[in-house]
């Protein structure tokens, strides 16, 4: 079978998308449609002491000029973070108030104070500039180490030194044994970057207030639309839920960016009921870079000790995370049982402890970009293995193969119980594959022509398939992470599927098609994907943390496994055979070794015609399932990196990058190739291009592409990916998960290699040519102490 | 307020415009043609491509008031009865995820490919990346966007 579970069927929603026929949230106009444009805080941190909205109002076609005042005044709640976490002495976290339309204080650059309605998008940002804002500008703590400093302004009334959480994992008291046993420490201080998500569609709302039926509909750019869907009505009180139909049609990208309720969508649905008018919101990119929430920000200390053998003996790792100025939907998270739990990498380590501070500041609000929390464990500890080899003198693979777990199911300190995965054959496929053998004559070529070269690994793991609900309940999430789908058959016998992931770029049109295809024998173009609309959907819980194979998929197994049994209830009642001798195979029902069959869609009409069912059964064709796993999946990889080095001038190019990668059983090799294809580059703008960055005020100094470098074509290579599959047990389908190991594995990959070409392992992210030739300076002629 | 007058796939179109109109906003607003898409605010991210008297042009870089008489292409209108060989490739290949980028990079690949094939020159992949710096992806790594324009390009 061509189009099944394996296969790489070409995309089935490609049409649209290269005809220009794409729907995205900023192409949808209605009826009477009215633009809004935001009014925002030019100050890090300040007192907002009045609003002058006058002249704005005065400007013809200006509908309506609209504050937090009114917006807290109509009873819209404050945004929230949905994942509580609890600090070591037992204290609650401590959430700040955030309102969509800042009330009394401004705490970032861009923070919204008012929002203009107008009958232009022009108009509505011409009048925004004329609403006159008196603030009293306060002191600014721009980053973490700012924010903690003695005398450090106080962002959050009911956050004492900016601190959101103090919080452990681990056992401290058998890792400090176990680092005093150690024939050699490691220690690393390491900054994992502020990234800017960037999805390329900017985040986009259109809302629409129906006053006779008191409903509203918003159009967003979202990557989980009946999640937010939930927020809005549960916890910010704009519309019951039976009021809000919120539709994610076609979403350019999200990357962590769209997954969270942002202030922009709450303001749009008051703000359509306030003027009766649909309110259409579309973000520019110097906007996005505001206001969408950006990734990673951490500063670490750790240390590694090692016995005589290399064996890893105890890891005690202190963060510091930046939350920005506000809690965003999962940032807690983030920081906490999102990294930590991933510190033991592909290592067997007895004794893990890991404390990690939060921290606000004067910034835009952080959480999950692309791997969340994944990446920034992985680059500690990957940088950390490499750095321990070379000063231990071993190998960087040797070292690693001496840690490797051996058997599964492990049970690592820090609450992972990891259930498959075969780490000494991923890596020996990835050395195979990049012809590591080979590298000391390329390294030689390569000098002969003026050049570094460099080699460098990284072998590490994630957690995906966000998760066992009742676990993550134990650990205070706040909503359940299972997911639904709907298996409708048509009486012609063709398939919807409908699910609540979301496809953002993942391509699921075609691989939920797939696995229909492959179940019940039909043409994939005969099954189609209904998605993103809360009135289709019953419910879901999106797409983030590489979640929709592993569970938006199982859920579809587990609704077709269903529709099989009715199937065959009604095919063995018609061909008068026994139900546990019906098979489904190559578009047939048939009775196993006869030539009695039924055609699939004879058995869809079947079921509806309803003349000749069994007795007791109802007619149709329609099954239902939620999916709630047992465990996280867990996809590894080896990545092996090669970078050659201009001295000169410290431009560094990827020669070779090589990705090997377990993800589980594999529905469509073309598809999956391509997330890591996308992940790698991520990971690469991350350690080579990506910087975020804010001066001392709080100004964002990175707000455009003029300014914050993303990769651009000729700035990466032709990847070499392979897989090795060890199928996830707790599935149906054996999948793990692709979206994220990417972006997860290749950093420590790039810096490694990079570091091994320059000699000197004193190099952050990113390693732009100007941070490699400095470095490199610093090798050639140290400098004099005085 | 200016009329303007052009020819934007094969159908002649006019409107009265603000004059800070961008050809971008013409075409989405305008037209309603919403295959042009805006990514950046800076002319960096290419997602807005489009043929103007035969050549890839940013369409936020233009003013619609500039361009009375012009000849515009836009994703929607190159495939004449079939899909064109570039769109055609981009599938093939699996040259797109999201689908946002993919306007400006279908747009970006039949222009340099034509100047290429004119000027009778090889585009080899590096070439394409190369030309390609004006075009952001986020999703693909450009790993099959590279390998589309190339197979599209052996199809032109």
């Amino acid at each position: 079978m061509t189009t099944g579970i394996g296969a790489p069927v070409k995309r089935k929603e490609d049409k649209r998308f290269t005809t220009g026929k794409g729907r995205y949230t900023d192409d949808v106009r209605n009826d009477n449609q009215a633009y809004a444009a935001f009014v925002r805080s030019p100050h890090a941190h300040a007192r907002v002491k009045g609003i002058d909205t006058s002249a704005a109002l005065d400007m013809e076609g200006v509908i309506d000029v609209l504050n937090g005042q009114q917006l807290t005044g109509d009873g819209i709640g404050n945004i929230i973070c949905g994942w509580a976490i609890t600090s070591k002495d037992g204290s609650p976290m401590n959430m700040g108030a955030w309102s969509a339309l800042a009330t009394e204080k401004v705490r970032y650059v861009g923070d919204a104070v008012a929002v203009v309605i107008a009958e232009t998008q022009a108009l509505a940002r011409i009048a925004a500039e004329a609403v006159m804002v008196d603030y009293e500008e306060l002191p600014v703590a721009a980053s973490v180490a700012a924010a903690m400093a003695a005398d450090a302004p106080q962002i959050h009334d009911n956050a004492p030194a900016n601190q959101i959480y103090d919080w452990e994992l681990g056992d401290e008291a058998a890792t400090d044994a176990g680092l005093a046993s150690a024939a050699h420490i490691t220690t690393l201080d390491i900054t994992n970057n502020r990234l800017s998500p960037n999805p390329m569609e900017p985040r986009s709302a259109v809302a629409k207030y129906d006053d006779a039926e008191e409903h509203y509909t918003l159009y967003t750019t979202s990557q989980n639309p009946h999640v937010a869907r939930l927020v809005l009505s549960a916890f910010y009180q704009v519309a019951p839920e039976n009021k809000l139909r919120v539709i994610a049609p076609d979403v350019g990208g999200g990357f962590g960016a769209k997954i969270y309720i942002y202030p922009e969508e709450i303001t749009c649905l008051w703000a359509s009921m306030k003027t009766n008018r649909s309110v259409k919101w579309t973000s520019d990119r110097s906007e996005a870079f505001l206001t969408d929430a950006h990734g990673r920000d951490h500063v670490t200390t750790a240390k590694m000790g090692f016995d005589a053998d290399g064996k890893i003996v105890g890891f005690k790792i202190d963060t510091l995370a930046n939350l920005g100025a506000y809690m965003s939907l999962f940032s807690s998270s983030v920081p906490t049982y999102l990294y930590a739990p991933l510190l033991s990498g592909q290592y067997d380590i007895q004794n893990i402890y890991c404390n990690v501070k939060a921290i606000y500041t004067n910034t835009t609000p952080v959480d999950a970009y692309r791997g969340a929390g994944r990446p920034e464990a992985t680059y500690l500890v990957e940088r950390m293995m490499e750095t321990a080899a070379r000063e231990l003198g071993l190998d960087p693979a040797e070292l690693r193969r001496r840690n490797f777990i051996q058997s599964f199911p492990h049970q690592t300190p820090v609450l992972m119980a990891y259930d498959a995965g075969d780490f000494p054959k991923i890596l020996e496929l990835a050395q195979e594959s990049a012809d590591v053998a080979g590298f000391p004559a390329r390294k030689a070529e390569a000098a002969s022509r003026g050049k570094l070269r460099g080699i460098g690994y990284s072998t590490f793991i994630e957690a995906c398939g966000l998760a066992p609900s009742k676990a993550a309940g134990s650990l205070g999430a706040g909503v359940g992470l299972w997911e639904s789908a709907e298996v409708r058959v048509n009486p012609v016998g063709s398939i919807e599927i409908l699910t609540g992931s979301h496809s953002h770029g993942q391509g699921h049109e075609t691989t939920f098609a797939q696995i229909a295809a492959d179940r019940f024998g039909i043409p994939v173009e005969s099954v189609s994907i209904v998605h993103g609309d809360t009135d289709k959907v019953q419910f879901g819980m999106g797409t983030y943390g590489s979640r929709s194979g592993p569970v938006g998929m199982s859920a579809v197994v587990k609704a077709m496994d269903k529709v099989e049994a009715k199937v065959k209830k009604i095919a063995a009642h018609a061909l008068e055979a026994s139900e546990d001798d019906i098979v489904i195979e190559g578009g047939q029902v048939k009775v196993a070794g006869t030539d009695k069959a039924m055609a699939w869609h004879e058995v869809g009409l079947a079921a509806y015609i309803a003349h000749n069912l069994p007795d007791g059964m109802e007619p149709g064709l329609k099954e239902t399932a939620f999916f709630d796993p047992v465990n996280f999946s867990f996809p590894s990889g080896a990545f092996i990196c090669e970078v050659e080095v201009d001295p000169d001038t410290g431009i560094t190019r990827i020669v070779q990058f090589t990705a090997a990668d377990d993800f589980g059983n594999i529905i469509n090799p073309m598809i999956v190739e391509g997330q890591v294809h996308g992940g790698v580059t991520q990971g690469i703008g991350q350690a080579m291009l990506e910087q975020v960055i804010y001066d001392a005020e709080g100004q964002l100094l990175t707000g455009s592409y003029m300014d914050y470098t993303m990769p651009r074509a000729a700035d990466v290579p032709f990847y070499h990916v392979q897989h090795h599959v060890t199928p996830s047990p707790n599935n149906p389908l054996g999948v793990k998960g692709c979206g994220e190991a990417g972006a997860i594995g290749s950093p420590p990959a790039v810096i490694n290699a990079i570091t091994d070409a320059i000699g000197t392992n004193d190099l952050a992210m990113p390693a732009t040519p100007q941070a490699v030739w400095r470095a490199l300076q610093a090798v050639k002629s140290p400098i004099a102490a005085e | 307020m200016t009329k303007v007058n052009m020819n934007v796939n094969g159908k002649a179109v006019s409107g009265d415009v603000p004059d800070e109109t961008l050809l971008s906003q013409f075409l989405r607003e305008n037209l309603r043609l919403t295959g042009t898409h805006i990514g950046c605010d800076t002319s960096q991210c290419g997602a807005c491509v489009v043929h103007v008297n035969g050549k890839a042009v940013k369409s936020c870089t233009a003013l619609a008031v500039s361009l009375d008489g012009a000849e515009v292409t836009t994703i929607e209108g190159i495939a004449k009865g079939e899909l064109h060989p570039m769109q055609v490739a981009f599938n093939d290949n699996h040259g797109l995820q999201c689908g946002f980028c993919t306007p400006g990079m279908i747009m970006s690949g039949i222009d340099m490919v034509n100047r290429y094939k004119a000027e009778g020159k090889d585009l080899h992949s590096d070439a394409i990346r190369a030309e390609l710096e004006g075009n952001i992806c986020r999703c693909t790594g450009y790993h099959n966007i590279v390998k589309s324009i190339a197979d599209a390009a052996a199809k032109m």
